[in-house]
């Protein structure tokens, strides 16, 4: 049993090894466009981010996140020719990197940001996010996000969970209009409550979750194939790090013990989920031949078929967001012990 | 008279020089102790902002580390600073550098007046003490300490097997009895001056230098010896969470450290700007002379370490997993009723349960088609889906999601063994679960079917043997469900009884009388039956005993046989 045990430990390292070699390699594909990488101050929080041609919603989302007090933006623009470079440059506090390379190549974009993590994180908190997430943990509305790693450095942890909560509109998806600035949480503003399903996985000690409007919408048939729900997008990072699939898995495995297995409660926030707006189905209608996605963008073909059925995923149940509070009461999230 | 600081610094000292002002504005003498660890660039600020109090004092910096004796010698320090420069002060306030004044000073003077020659300390024997980091209590004071827990953890651990190993004691120095309590006080001059003038202390002192945390030990087993007044409590509002470490406060706390009626609170987080303005602000509304209240925090403070180490019973997500086998653990949060035949043998169960108790009644929830939520919902509570496959992919959390989904309105559903089984083995270990077991009552309904008797009777002892098996899990050895079982048999001996302990089951605090029963289907005949599929080589034993010919001795026909009582 031990010796298994080392064993997979050894295999997980050479992994670790072998994932931060190749975003030293993929790291070829980035081009600096802009890097004030220099401005960097000691405490300041780190925000990285791949994304393409999200134009419209970078205003709110640059705001969003400054209002929690990220001091700094990293950027990977994958092609985008909606302009969405050219107004990330011009924000004070982003440094851009470009790339045209496969997104589906560099790991769906996490061999990109794992150099960057590994070149700019070490030893800061970072927070790795996209477009249409919005990060909510306890205390947000009135604590700023240093308030939050202060407290986990002091209670000696290193990562902290935030699972996926996908939001969308009462409306059809493609009826509802999203304007620039505005708050995608006002626009769509619910979310399923209670039908998240989760297991653990053995090799990487993370849970594993799945469910909310997707699974029951686009996957009734397929729960296997539902996406994962489970994300840790803020970690005090080392150059040791590394994710191994989009946010939802980190080495060495102890980033991934985020939750107590005694029956108590560890701190945990939630990731607004704001993909369904009307910009979704030119999207899923273009990732879906793009096939840079999770298996063969299956995800954006199901979406595809589901947006066609039913282009609703409102159902008399559906609960309207109001707060973290609300979540926490919920049992989306907990703030465990932080008072 | 008033009441002088010591101020214990190591971070931050932007914060404390504004606290240290605040004091020494209002004339209280104030003695800052910064650690040697500390920026000197920020002592230096610190040093320079401060300049113009002439009531403000530096002691020699030492490098304090947790846990041992060099965070007294300071406080030794600067209490003996603090003694010999200002002899108009009755009290001393120990305070750290991230605390935090909530009631003006006058306040405080006027209640240390108040309690003239009284020493406000924490101070209890190590017997009384629950809350000691690494589970030393006595030992502390009979074991030596010579490495840093912080820094040198195994040495430290292996140190202090070592010296149980041999049984070692060393010896508590007469007239000393050891004392533990909260690192913040509120001594008076003479006792202090008593501690510190000690003819004893070189001894004192040699020995809680190898005692663990000697902060929390030092002072509150010293003042047993000198003080004639104790107050066994401490001045400042501070507690610590289940790490040890003390709880910080933010801005959002703003009303209830108001509320708190504590004059000093800690740690207070050195951005939340706007607790430093309110506080220090100057004019904090005077609330005569009312009691230091804590325990409207103690209460938050409570939940909060509840919510941490035991969490909401029947939570499982992202940051509450609880591993399988722990049994003692309820997986679901409220209490909910497992029904296994009752459908097959009245043929309004549902509605009549539903009507009866008030309460939510599903059919099938594990039907192999599809899940039969009450009303025939195709989405319930929570948005769970009642899509058969999104169910068994993982049915265990289907369960506890709609119970969770459901708080405040008791769930019960009909099981059988044409359903899907596979929470047979996590309802039966939840105590939650109530389950009424009817056995064999899937018999019913094939009696009354069209179905050719050779399949009859194949559909038979596939039942009889799922059954058996859910059974299995009713009866092992650690059940923590409430189980009720009954064959067929012996329930339709007895109806009535059996459909009160149902009623009084499903909701134990009505009590309802059963003034309505349920339409039992017919059972003319079922006794030929239960024989015919023995002859075909089947023994439907859990059926119970049917006698053959009870029908037409004792018609058990829907019209009256069990009646009102």
């Amino acid at each position: 049993m031990r010796l298994v045990g080392l064993l997979s430990s050894y295999k997980l390292r050479l992994e670790r090894k072998k994932r931060r070699v190749r975003a030293l390699r993929k790291s070829r594909e980035l081009n600096g466009v802009v890097n004030r990488t220099a401005d960097l101050r000691a405490d300041d929080i780190l925000l990285f981010c791949t994304l393409r041609n999200e134009r419209v919603r970078l205003p709110f989302f640059m705001e969003y996140y400054r209002n929690l007090g990220v001091g700094h933006f990293l950027f990977v623009d994958n092609g985008s020719d909606d302009g969405s470079r050219e107004y990330l440059a011009e924000q004070s506090d982003a440094s851009v990197w470009g790339t045209t390379a496969s997104y589906k190549s560099a790991h769906f974009g996490m061999d990109w940001l794992n150099w960057l993590l590994s070149k700019y994180g070490h030893d800061r908190w970072t927070l790795v996010v996209d477009v249409d997430e919005f990060f909510v943990y306890p205390f947000c509305d009135t604590r700023p996000l240093a308030a939050l790693t202060d407290w986990l450095d002091s209670s000696k942890v290193r990562s902290f969970a935030a699972m996926l909560v996908d939001i969308y509109p009462k409306k059809s998806v493609n009826e509802t209009e999203y304007h620039e600035g505005q708050n995608p949480m006002e626009v769509a503003e619910y979310f399923d409550a209670g039908n998240y399903m989760i297991s653990r996985n053995k090799k990487y000690g993370n849970l594993w979750i799945q469910g909310g409007p997707r699974a029951r919408a686009f996957f009734p048939n397929a729960p296997e194939r539902a996406p994962a729900l489970n994300k840790i997008p803020l970690v005090k990072w080392s150059r040791r790090n590394i994710y191994v699939s989009s946010t939802h898995t980190l080495l060495p495995r102890g980033l991934n013990m985020t939750f107590s297995e005694t029956g108590g409660e560890m701190a945990s926030g939630c990731l607004m989920h704001a993909k369904f707006l009307n910009s979704f189905e030119a999207k899923a209608e273009e990732e879906s031949k793009r096939k840079q996605h999770f298996a063969d963008s299956f995800e954006y073909k199901a979406y595809k078929k589901g947006m066609r059925q039913n282009p609703s995923l409102w159902c008399k149940w559906s609960e309207k967001y109001i707060n973290w509070r609300q979540l926490e009461i919920l049992g989306l999230m907990s703030k465990g012990n932080w008072i | 008279m008033a009441v002088g600081f010591i101020i214990l610094a190591h971070e931050h000292l932007d914060r404390v020089a504004q606290v240290a002002g605040y004091w020494a504005q209002r004339r209280s003498p104030v003695v800052i102790h910064v650690d040697a660890r500390a920026d000197d660039e920020d002592y230096r600020e610190l040093q320079d902002g401060l300049a113009r109090f002439d009531n403000i004092r530096f002691v020699e910096r030492r490098a304090c580390e947790w846990g041992r004796f060099s965070i007294v010698s300071a406080t030794l320090d600067a209490a003996t600073l603090l003694l010999s420069n200002s002899d108009d002060i009755s009290h001393v306030f120990l305070a750290s550098g991230s605390c935090l004044p909530l009631r003006p000073l006058e306040e405080m003077n006027a209640y240390l007046d108040k309690h003239a020659g009284t020493d406000f300390i924490e101070s209890v024997t190590t017997q009384e003490v629950t809350w000691t980091v690494g589970g030393l209590d006595l030992e502390r004071f009979t074991l030596r300490f010579p490495f840093s827990w912080k820094r040198r953890r195994r040495i430290f651990d292996g140190y202090v097997k070592l010296q149980r190993r041999l049984g070692i004691s060393r010896a508590i120095p007469e007239g000393v009895r050891p004392h533990l309590g909260s690192q913040w006080w509120c001594l008076t001059r003479e006792t202090l001056e008593a501690i510190l003038t000690d003819p004893d202390r070189e001894v004192y002192d040699s020995y809680f230098s190898t005692v663990w945390i000697p902060d929390e030990a030092y002072f509150q087993t010293l003042v047993r010896k000198h003080s004639t007044m104790i107050e066994s409590r401490s001045l400042t509002l501070s507690r610590f969470d289940f790490q040890g470490k003390p709880h910080v406060f933010y801005e959002d706390h703003l009303q209830l450290l108001q509320r708190s009626d504590c004059f000093v609170a800690r740690k207070i987080w050195p951005r939340a700007n706007l607790l430093y303005r309110e506080f220090l602000g100057g004019d904090l509304k005077k609330l005569a002379r009312i009691e230091p209240n804590p325990r409207k925090l103690d209460k938050i403070f409570a939940k909060a370490i509840d919510k941490r180490l035991n969490g909401r019973d029947g939570l499982q997500m992202q940051s509450r997993f609880p591993k399988a086998h722990l049994w003692n653990l309820p997986r679901t949060c409220a209490s909910y009723s497992v029904f296994e035949g009752f459908s097959d043998l009245f043929s309004n169960f549902e509605t009549w349960l539903e009507k009866r108790t008030g309460t939510r009644v599903h059919g099938h929830l594990f039907n192999k088609r599809t899940v039969k939520f009450a009303g025939n919902a195709t989405i319930y509570n929570g948005c769970l889906a009642n899509s058969a496959k999104l169910r068994d992919y993982n049915p265990e959390k289907f369960l506890a999601s709609l119970i969770w989904n459901t708080q405040g309105e008791h769930q019960s559903f009909q099981f059988g063994p044409a359903d899907r089984q596979d929470i047979s083995g996590f309802a039966s270990g939840d105590p939650n679960a109530s389950f009424f077991v009817i056995t064999g009552a899937w018999a019913v309904p094939l009696f009354h079917s069209k179905l050719n008797f050779q399949r009859v009777r194949r559909v038979a002892a596939r039942y009889q043997s799922i059954e058996a098996r859910h059974v299995n899990w009713l009866r092992q050895h650690e059940v923590r469900a409430h189980v009720n079982i009954w064959s067929l048999a012996e329930f339709v001996e007895t109806p009535m009884p059996i459909l009160q302990t149902i009623l009084d089951g499903v909701d134990p605090t009505a009590s309802r009388k059963l003034t309505e029963v349920p339409k039992m289907a017919d059972l003319t005949g079922f006794g030929q039956f239960v024989q015919k599929l023995k002859n075909e080589g089947m023994n439907p034993h859990s059926v119970g005993d049917f006698p053959l010919g009870r029908q037409s001795d004792q018609p058990v026909s829907p019209a009256k046989p069990y009646a009102v009582r």
